[in-house]
C-alpha cells in the first residue's frame, strides 16, 4: 500500500491531538505544556509540508520556515516567562499563576 | 517503495510514541529527550516527503536551539518531579473526550483527503519536475523574491523575540558600580564642601 497524503495528514491530526491532551492533563508543569505546544505546532508543519509536496506547490514549505521561526520565538519568549515567574513564586505549577485573577 | 512505506511507518510510529512520552514521561528532562526524538522523526517524514531543506531546518533549529533551551530552563528551575503527576485522574476524562473527539474529527477529514485535477490550476509556486533544481535551490529562488517581506518580516519577529527574552531575564547586579553622567554633572560644591574657619590652637 502506498503512502499517500492520507496517511500523513493522519500522523499529523495524532501528534495535535497528543499536544491538545498533554495541556489538558499536565496542571503542574508549564514547561510541559509549552512542549505540548510545540508538538502542536509540528503536526501543524507536517500537514504544511505534506500538503506542499503532494499538490507540487512550494508555497507550504516556505509558509512552515515561518511557522518554525514563530515557534523558535514563542518558546524563547514562553522560556524566559517561565523563569521571570519561578524567580518570583518558587514554583511554576499552573494552579499558581493565579495573580491577575481579581 | 517498499523501503519508503516501511520508513514512513517507522517514523511515525516513533514520532507518535515519543510524543506520548512527551506527556506522561515523569522528568521533564526525560520530556525534552523524547521531544527531540519527535523532531527527528519528523524531519524523517520530511525527508520522505522530498522537503530537505526544511528537514535539516527542523534539526537545526529544534533540536539545535529550541530543545537545547528546554534543557537549559528544565535544569535550571529546581523543580519538583514528585507531584506532577497529581491532577491526572482529574483531568483525565475531559482530555481523553475532548482529545478523541477531535482525534476522530480530523482523522475523518484528513484521512480521506483526495486532491481533485483542478487544484493543480491554484498553486502558487508550482514545482517544475524537469527544472532539476533541488529542493534547497527551488526554496532559496522563491524566498528571496516572491516572499522577501515575510522572510525580513520573520527575521524581524526573531529579533523582537530575542529583545523580549533578553529584557524579561536579564536582571541588574546590586553590586554593579555605573557612572551616572547626569548626576556628577549636578553636582554642586555646595552640596558636599563645607570652608570652615579654624582658629589656630582649637578644634572645631
Amino acid at each position: 500500500m502506498a503512502v499517500g497524503l492520507g496517511h500523513y495528514l493522519t500522523v499529523a491530526a495524532i501528534l495535535f491531538t497528543l499536544g491538545i491532551f498533554g495541556i489538558f492533563l499536565n496542571r503542574k508543569n508549564v514547561i510541559i505544556i509549552l512542549m505540548s505546544v510545540e508538538l502542536m505546532l509540528l503536526a501543524v508543519n507536517i500537514n504544511l509540508v505534506a500538503f506542499s509536496a503532494f499538490l507540487g506547490d512550494l508555497a507550504g514549505q516556505v509558509f512552515t520556515m515561518f511557522v518554525l521561526t514563530v515557534a523558535a520565538a514563542e518558546a524563547a519568549i514562553g522560556l524566559a516567562i517561565v523563569v521571570v515567574f519561578y524567580r518570583n513564586r518558587g514554583s511554576i505549577e499552573v494552579e499558581d499563576i493565579n495573580q491577575m485573577k481579581g | 517503495m517498499i523501503i519508503a512505506t516501511f520508513a514512513f511507518y517507522l517514523f511515525a510510529v516513533v514520532a507518535v510514541i515519543s510524543a506520548v512520552l512527551v506527556i506522561f514521561a515523569r522528568n521533564p528532562v526525560h520530556s525534552v529527550l523524547w521531544l527531540i526524538l519527535a523532531f527527528f522523526n519528523a524531519a524523517g517524514l520530511f525527508v520522505l516527503l522530498g522537503a530537505e531543506f526544511l528537514a535539516m531546518l527542523l534539526v537545526v533549529v529544534y533540536v539545535g536551539a529550541v530543545a537545547v533551551l528546554f534543557l537549559f530552563v528544565v535544569m535550571m528551575l529546581d523543580l519538583n518531579t514528585l507531584n506532577f503527576r497529581e491532577g491526572f485522574q482529574t483531568y483525565m476524562p475531559i482530555g481523553l473526550a475532548i482529545g478523541g473527539v477531535l482525534l476522530a474529527e480530523l482523522v475523518m477529514v484528513g484521512g480521506g483527503w483526495a486532491l481533485t485535477p483542478e487544484v493543480q490550476a491554484l498553486r502558487a509556486v508550482p514545482v517544475e519536475d524537469a527544472s532539476g533544481l533541488t529542493n534547497t535551490e527551488a526554496l532559496g529562488h522563491i524566498i528571496y523574491t516572491n516572499y522577501v517581506y515575510f522572510f525580513q518580516a520573520s527575521g524581524v519577529i526573531l529579533l523582537v523575540a530575542m529583545i523580549g527574552a533578553i529584557m524579561l531575564t536579564h536582571r541588574d547586579s546590586p553590586n554593579t558600580k555605573r557612572q551616572k553622567v547626569a548626576r556628577q554633572f549636578a553636582r554642586q560644591p555646595s552640596d558636599t564642601l563645607e570652608v570652615k574657619k579654624v582658629e589656630s590652637g582649637r578644634g572645631i
